[in-house]
């Protein structure tokens, strides 16, 4: 062999293993580049959100008196209950666990560090333990947004008192209270049962995450069928010629046609020409299973596609019609792909808020919604709401809805990657 | 195939929630930003008195009224809020579709606040200034030129020494709207612009009213507390709000003083303060009666213990209207008087 060649067949293979070791190199850096940032964007927003998961609980006691007394409670119903006017008793309790406030000024700050349901927590009390009370009796009720975030360390107590919304009287009692054991942390569970509020420490996700929920019923409800059946004619029936060619380009078109659009189709069609309800879930279902739609159709043709054609040779080789041979075996194979595909397409529609806005989704909605034709928000329109509200305590509550929908979003992609590894047929 | 039958059901089940009549037994809330917070609290407390909670959409006053004057029915809002005052042309697209009768409800008083991060030294600005750092056109030894200042104390050496950088809130928002006409207006006559342009009559103020577009001028949304965050990450920036933005944010941010005075209650309340307005909301008197609880909600938003000296909205900010205008408003919702309009 010539020595010569050799060497430079040497060299060429060096500068060629250098070339692959440096497109490793690139890819590594790419890879860790896009993990740093989800890194980043978990713990930014982890850290801030975890604290909503848990709130600030203040320990009082009550004293019965000759007008209220435990004996009544007995042979009342929970609703006579909660009818009841217990504000200026619960009032004058609460002032009676601070016996050292003589002045009116003091005491109105001494009520607000507590919620401003405290009323509405002392008969649920009640009527929980309506068959045993004591004529004393101590328990827990919520503390005042303000007061949370200072207990969770949110809200920094250094900066001068003008600047604070805690006065530093309200602080020496709060620091009392925690000297005598008397603030306590529990998990915040209202925070999944209720809905908005003003009142951040009574502001919950029930109400969006029932909205969520009714929307994605109805996105499935209407983008699955129509998708599946869509793509089964397109890819099994339909003919090909240049109508079925228009269609085909169209959907692909669909499927990158940005968000707001739909949001625009919704609010022209849906709500002005057919005067659906605005802002509830009824049509920002509709609206968001246009957006699944094409995404459900791709998928399916594709994995259509993929199911060989000795299967339907087969199926029509012994004698089955055409709708038999797609029905009975094609479609049952390619079903994973295109639940798949729904998951995933569900999934984006879950997230979205931006066609959302134009057909009134976004809005301040107390009342948790009962059934697809109430106002509703979505988990993302939560998120979107809080950032925007002024008070601190919303922070950690914009935080903490993101953190849901990402683990719903996380489940939902889990899901979609199960069903596939297990069902999916290899040929 | 039984999914297929089970779809196909489901589907029918579906279709015919299109059938039924929809009647709508919640007030339907949309417009300004501004008096969103306060809308949302009384909503809030309204809702408990056995009422549904009213639903509210934050859309801007410019895009309230649009939805607002689209015309009467159960498919459009009942009242929208502003923090202006209704325009002419608003006036007549309603009257176009149908809204022939509207009444208007002063809640209360506003500040503008143009504030900073708490890092920054305090600053002073008259309207002039304000002008001169923000407009498109400013006249310079009496020709009109593309705005040439880059830095405040370019404009008057008492000003920062730092870039001129000003969050504004968008074209559609009341604020913009009481901003350019309480700020850049009045700047505008104070430097001599106006008279200039004098020869275009009515176009000489929208003239005033154009901000310059090389990047000192930032449009930030109708999100408000996305401008407070902005602000404290760079203490050169300026920004404007309402002043409820800065009570709950005075451990970040401070107000700058307007022509030496700072943004206080009292000085909002009786217009000393230059950039003061009033906060309103807009109702259609159509819909009283046919809508539950629209006459009830105006009575709790004009009760004592809600826009009063001492209610709770002024816990948050809203500054209290006087006796006198007061008791006027209550009168009002009283008799659901209603807009003049010829």
């Amino acid at each position: 062999m010539n020595s010569n060649s050799l060497k430079i067949s040497n060299e060429n293979l060096k500068r060629r293993l250098n070339a692959e070791r440096r497109f490793k190199f690139y890819g590594v850096i790419a890879i860790s580049l896009a993990l740093i940032f989800v890194l980043i964007l978990f713990t930014n927003i982890i850290s801030k959100g975890y604290s909503a998961f848990y709130r600030t609980l203040i320990e009082i006691k009550i004293e019965f008196n000759d007008k209220v007394q435990p004996e009544m409670f007995k042979q009342m119903s929970d609703t006579e209950i909660n009818k009841l006017d217990l504000y200026s008793f619960s009032k004058k309790n609460i002032y009676s666990n601070f016996p050292d406030i003589e002045k009116k000024s003091d005491k109105k700050k001494i009520i607000k560090l507590f919620s401003i349901e405290f009323e509405e927590e002392i008969k649920t009390y009640i009527n929980k333990n309506k068959n045993n009370l004591g004529n004393k009796i101590n328990l827990y009720i919520s503390a005042s947004d303000d007061i949370d975030q200072i207990h969770k360390g949110n809200y920094s107590r250094d900066i001068p008192e003008e600047r604070r919304r805690v006065s530093n009287f309200q602080l020496s009692i709060y620091d009392e209270l925690v000297g005598q054991n008397k603030v306590k942390f529990e998990f915040n569970l209202p925070f999944f049962s209720r809905g908005d509020s003003r009142e951040a420490e009574l502001a919950g996700l029930g109400g969006s995450l029932i909205g969520s929920f009714f929307t994605m019923i109805i996105v499935l409800l209407l983008s699955f069928p129509f998708g599946l059946f869509g793509a089964i004619y397109l890819e099994e029936f339909s003919k090909r010629n240049r109508f079925t060619d228009f269609i085909e380009i169209n959907i692909n078109n669909l499927a990158a046609v940005p968000s707001i659009v739909f949001g625009l189709l919704g609010l022209g069609i849906l709500l002005n020409t057919f005067e659906l309800p605005r802002s509830t879930a009824l049509v920002g279902g509709i609206t968001l299973s246009l957006m699944t739609l094409p995404t459900i159709i791709i998928a399916t043709r594709a994995s259509l596609r993929s199911v060989p054609p000795s299967i339907r040779e087969g199926a029509l080789a012994v004698g089955a019609s055409k709708v038999q041979t797609v029905m009975h075996h094609v479609v049952p194979l390619a079903l994973p792909g295109s639940i798949t595909g729904t998951i995933i397409g569900i999934a984006r529609a879950l997230g979205e808020t931006a066609p959302l806005l134009l057909i009134g989704m976004v809005a301040f909605i107390v009342d948790v919604p009962s059934s697809p034709l109430d106002p509703s928000t979505s988990l993302p329109v939560q998120a979107y709401l809080w950032n925007d509200s002024a008070e601190r305590a919303y922070e950690e509550k914009t935080s903490a809805a993101i953190i849901i929908l990402l683990s719903f979003l996380i489940l939902f992609n889990l899901i979609a990657v199960f069903i596939r590894r297990k069902f999916e047929t290899k040929w | 195939m039984n999914l297929l039958k089970i779809l196909i059901v489901t589907l029918i089940a579906f279709g015919s929630l299109f059938g039924t009549s929809y009647a709508r037994d919640q007030i339907k809330i949309v417009g300004s930003s501004t008096v969103y917070p306060y809308a949302t609290i009384v909503a809030e407390r309204f809702g408990k008195s056995g009422f549904k909670t009213p639903v509210i959409e934050s859309t801007g006053t410019g895009g309230g009224m649009k939805l607002f004057c689209a015309g009467v029915g159960v498919n459009h809002p009942d009242i929208t809020n502003a923090s202006r005052v209704i325009k002419e042309g608003e006036i007549e697209l309603c009257k176009k579709n149908g809204v022939a009768e509207i009444i208007e409800i002063v809640i209360g008083n506003d500040g503008l606040t143009l504030a900073h991060s708490l890092e920054a030294s305090n600053a002073d600005f008259n309207q002039e200034q304000l002008y001169l750092a923000l407009a498109d056109e400013v006249p310079v030894n009496g020709q009109f030129v593309k705005n040439p200042f880059q830095k405040w104390s370019e404009i008057d050496p008492n000003l920062p020494d730092h870039k001129i950088e000003v969050l504004v809130a968008p074209p559609t928002s009341g604020t913009r709207d009481a901003w350019d006409s309480l700020i850049m207006v009045k700047g505008c006559k104070a430097a001599g612009a106006y008279d200039m342009w004098s020869e275009l009559g009515e176009k000489a103020k929208k003239k005033c009213r154009i901000s310059r577009e090389d990047g000192r001028v930032i449009e930030a949304g109708e999100n408000d507390a996305l401008i407070v965050q902005k602000l404290t990450e760079d203490p050169e920036r300026f920004g404007y709000f309402g002043y409820s933005y800065l009570l709950v944010n005075e451990d970040k941010i401070k107000p700058t003083s307007i022509a030496g005075i700072e943004p206080t209650l009292e000085g909002i309340q009786d217009y000393s303060y230059p950039i003061a307005r009033p906060l309103q909301f807009y109702v259609k008197k159509a819909h009283i009666g046919s809508i539950p609880g629209i006459e009830e909600f105006l009575q709790e938003f004009t009760s004592s213990r809600a826009m009063g000296e001492d209610g709770y909205l002024t816990d948050i900010g809203l500054v209290a209207l006087s006796d006198d205008d007061a008791d006027e408003i209550r009168e009002r919702v009283s008799n659901l008087s209603t807009l003049s309009t010829e």
